[in-house]
């Protein structure tokens, strides 16, 4: 639960690209490595507390265990427009075993005490009426203690007034948590480079015009909206939605410092889960899953430019 | 930075706003450019009220409401008559109002929720009469209680997409047109049937329906001299009473109710009155007062009205009700239909259970009044697609 850095307070919200002393956040940590190591980033998501928090537990240290660089948590909310099904029926499921986020809060604290987890960021994706609702500055004050790194609000996009609250209250003195913007293929160039602004670790780019869940193959667009988003911004980048298969990822990961893959693993776990139960046959058949994610982004040498 | 990057005022106080997928947001921009350019544009405005007059038969009559007004012995009572607009409430003048507009902004394909079916049926009454294809999302439930809407939507040329999901009703009818919007909304436009969603929708959907208070204000003058001192209208999301009330805003004599339902009594937990029993918060594109847990999940609304049956309300009716300009109360299923019935007996008008709810509310506020005051009631509504449902429960009654 220790794991913050101690020195550097980040009184600006807006960080200089070439910021390199003192303490960072576990996230640019990560991107800044993955960098350095010519890697590409993997993230998980997974959908809080579907079936129950306690397999939820289980599930994040699986997925550590299987090479995941990020993971990424989603809060359950009665409302996911930017959702597709399998996420929708998992949030659903979700809620219906009591998940809310004071629970998530103390899985992300329990986490922290496990293998792995003093290093992997935890990033917590959360429609925003859960968080209002929290209160703004208590939630944020609260994730960070528990060890939250980052978040993402779909429906809180670069400009609305809670997201500057939500950037000031990260600026705290030994706050190391960032607000992920999200960039659309519709984005105008100022709107990305107004999220690129506020972007401290990574920019969230949302592959296609629509919402979260398996498509056959990748928008047709991506690399040419990537190719956009790089010529605007150097910070890392990672893609997600509609990133279904280890062939899909790796062909993002050429464009991208990361990629999220999210559906793919939320059904994963619920076919797992509803045909052999929560025990470690389950365990290991989502671990061999994010494994093959995982190989297929980094089976490629680094010798191709991308 | 919403506000200097907005045009038009994004919130009304600290309510509004645009909370939507980055996607969607270049729509919104371009939506409110051309709204904006809309309004500034005569021969648009001249097509908008060429439309309104000789296709949905306006202006609506403002009808002195004698029965009604023996029935309490008090204030005079007039109804504005927007039942008896084409396809048989308000909703007409917003569909003609955006269907125009996408027509202006190119756009080969419209989409839209209902709950009652009534903006359903005037967004599909638009689109056929613009031949534009059009598909409407309606909750499973929803589809179930108000049968004879979903066949005329049909025949005028709509796919009705039944939605599952959720409580099967209006409030997963919208999350379900704006995944469909995120997806598609390069070609499509979201025709919003309520003075809810993001900034510009609020803002643009009272302008269209403000032409039922300008009329109201204009023939109230014309036969009383003076104007009204209650407006009364039933609120869901909230367009019929907003469109009712904004003309007057400037006038402080003129008391504004709005009335929202209250189903099987705000103490069972089964209603839809957001503003008299719900708390702040944000959804589908705005922030509002909200029926919720502490969790901040939306619970679901209940009205026997399944217009009414919405767990949020516009950001516009939540600035009236904090800064106190209009007073929110409510009425149960119950009264409702007791007002359903009376009205019918007594003037020979059966309302529509959604405006029912605004005349149930004149049992209370008549006897406040004395014979000198005006009331006008927003008449939203008329109540063939509720036959068949008030039937069922008076048959359930007798049993």
């Amino acid at each position: 639960m220790n794991m913050k850095g101690s020195v550097c307070i980040m009184n600006d919200h807006i960080m200089n690209t070439n910021e390199n002393a003192g303490s960072r956040s576990r996230l640019q940590k990560k991107f800044s490595e993955l960098r350095a190591h010519n890697r590409k980033g993997l993230i998980i998501y997974i959908c809080a507390g579907d079936p129950d928090i306690r397999t939820t537990f289980n599930m994040a240290k699986a997925i550590a265990k299987a090479g995941a660089d990020v993971i990424e948590l989603g809060v359950p909310f009665s409302d996911p427009l930017a959702d597709g099904p399998v996420i929708q029926a998992a949030s659903t499921r979700a809620l219906a075993s009591g998940t809310n986020v004071k629970k998530i809060l103390a899985l992300v604290d329990s986490l922290r005490y496990e293998d792995d987890f003093p290093k992997i960021p935890l990033v917590l994706m959360t429609y925003l009426n859960p968080v209002y609702r929290y209160g703004l500055a208590e939630f944020v004050r609260d994730a960070a203690a528990a060890g939250v790194d980052g978040l993402i609000v779909p429906d809180l996009p670069a400009g609305e007034e809670e997201s500057a609250e939500l950037i000031n209250a990260m600026s705290g003195p030994d706050i190391f948590m960032d607000l992920i913007p999200l960039v659309a293929p519709t984005s105008t160039d100022e709107r990305i480079r107004a999220a690129a602004d506020i972007a401290r670790s990574f920019i969230y780019c949302v592959s296609l015009t629509g919402v979260t869940g398996a498509r056959d193959s990748l928008p047709a667009g991506l690399e040419g909206f990537i190719g956009r988003v790089r010529s605007l911004t150097d910070k890392p980048v990672a893609v997600g939605f509609g990133i279904s298969t280890p062939e899909h990822a790796r062909e993002a990961a050429r464009h991208a410092d990361a990629v999220i893959v999210g559906s793919a693993i939320v059904k994963t776990i619920h076919d797992v889960t509803t045909s052999m139960g929560t025990g470690p046959a389950a365990l290991a058949s989502v671990r061999a899953v994010v494994e093959g994610f995982k190989n297929a982004i980094t089976a490629r040498p680094a010798c191709s430019d991308s | 930075m919403t506000s200097a990057r907005n045009a038009l005022p994004a919130r009304f106080g600290s309510f509004g706003g645009q909370y939507v997928p980055e996607t969607l947001m270049p729509a919104l921009d371009q939506l409110e450019e051309a709204y904006l350019a809309s309004r500034a544009d005569e021969s648009f405005r001249q097509e908008f009220e060429y439309y309104l007059r000789c296709y949905a038969g306006r202006p609506t009559p403002l009808y002195f409401a004698e029965g009604l007004t023996r029935h309490y012995g008090r204030a005079k009572i007039y109804l504005k008559r927007e039942d008896l607009a084409h396809t048989g409430a308000h909703k007409i003048n917003n569909a003609l109002g955006q269907v125009l507009l996408a027509k202006r902004m190119g756009k080969t394909r419209i989409i839209a929720e209902t709950g009652a079916g009534q903006h359903g049926v005037a967004t599909a009454t638009a689109c056929a009469k613009f031949s534009i294809p059009c598909a409407v999302y309606m909750g499973e439930e929803d589809i179930e209680r108000q049968r004879l809407n979903v066949f005329r939507m049909r025949l005028l040329g709509a796919e009705v997409i039944s939605v599952s999901q959720g409580s099967r009703t209006l409030k997963d009818a919208i999350n379900e047109a704006i995944r469909d919007w995120v997806t598609n909304v390069a070609t499509t436009h979201y025709v919003i049937g309520s003075v809810v969603g993001p900034h510009p929708y609020p803002t643009m959907v009272r302008d269209f329906q403000s032409v039922i208070g300008m009329e109201t204000r204009e023939q109230v003058l014309a036969v009383e001299g003076r104007l009204p001192s209650y407006l009364v209208a039933c609120v869901g999301g909230g367009s019929n009473a907003m469109g009712f009330f904004h003309p007057f805003v400037g006038d402080p004599t003129v008391r504004f109710i709005g009335v929202e339902a209250a189903g099987a009594g705000i103490e069972t937990g089964r209603h839809a009155a957001t503003l008299t029993a719900g708390s702040p918060g944000v959804l589908h594109g705005a922030k509002s007062f909200l029926l919720q847990d502490n969790d901040g999940q939306v619970l679901p609304a209940y009205s026997i009205s399944a217009g009414l049956d919405y767990p949020g309300v516009g950001p516009e009716h939540a600035y009236f009700k904090e800064t106190g300009r209009a007073t929110y109360v409510s009425a149960t299923d119950k009264e409702a239909l007791d007002a359903f019935l009376m009205l019918s007996e007594v003037e020979g008008i059966i309302p529509a259970l959604e405006s029912a709810h605004a005349i149930a509310y004149l049992d209370k506020l008549l006897p406040q009044t004395t014979p000198d005051d005006i009331v006008v009631v927003c008449l939203s509504g008329r109540g063939d697609k509720d036959v068949e449902t008030v039937e069922k429960v008076l048959q359930g009654c007798m049993k």
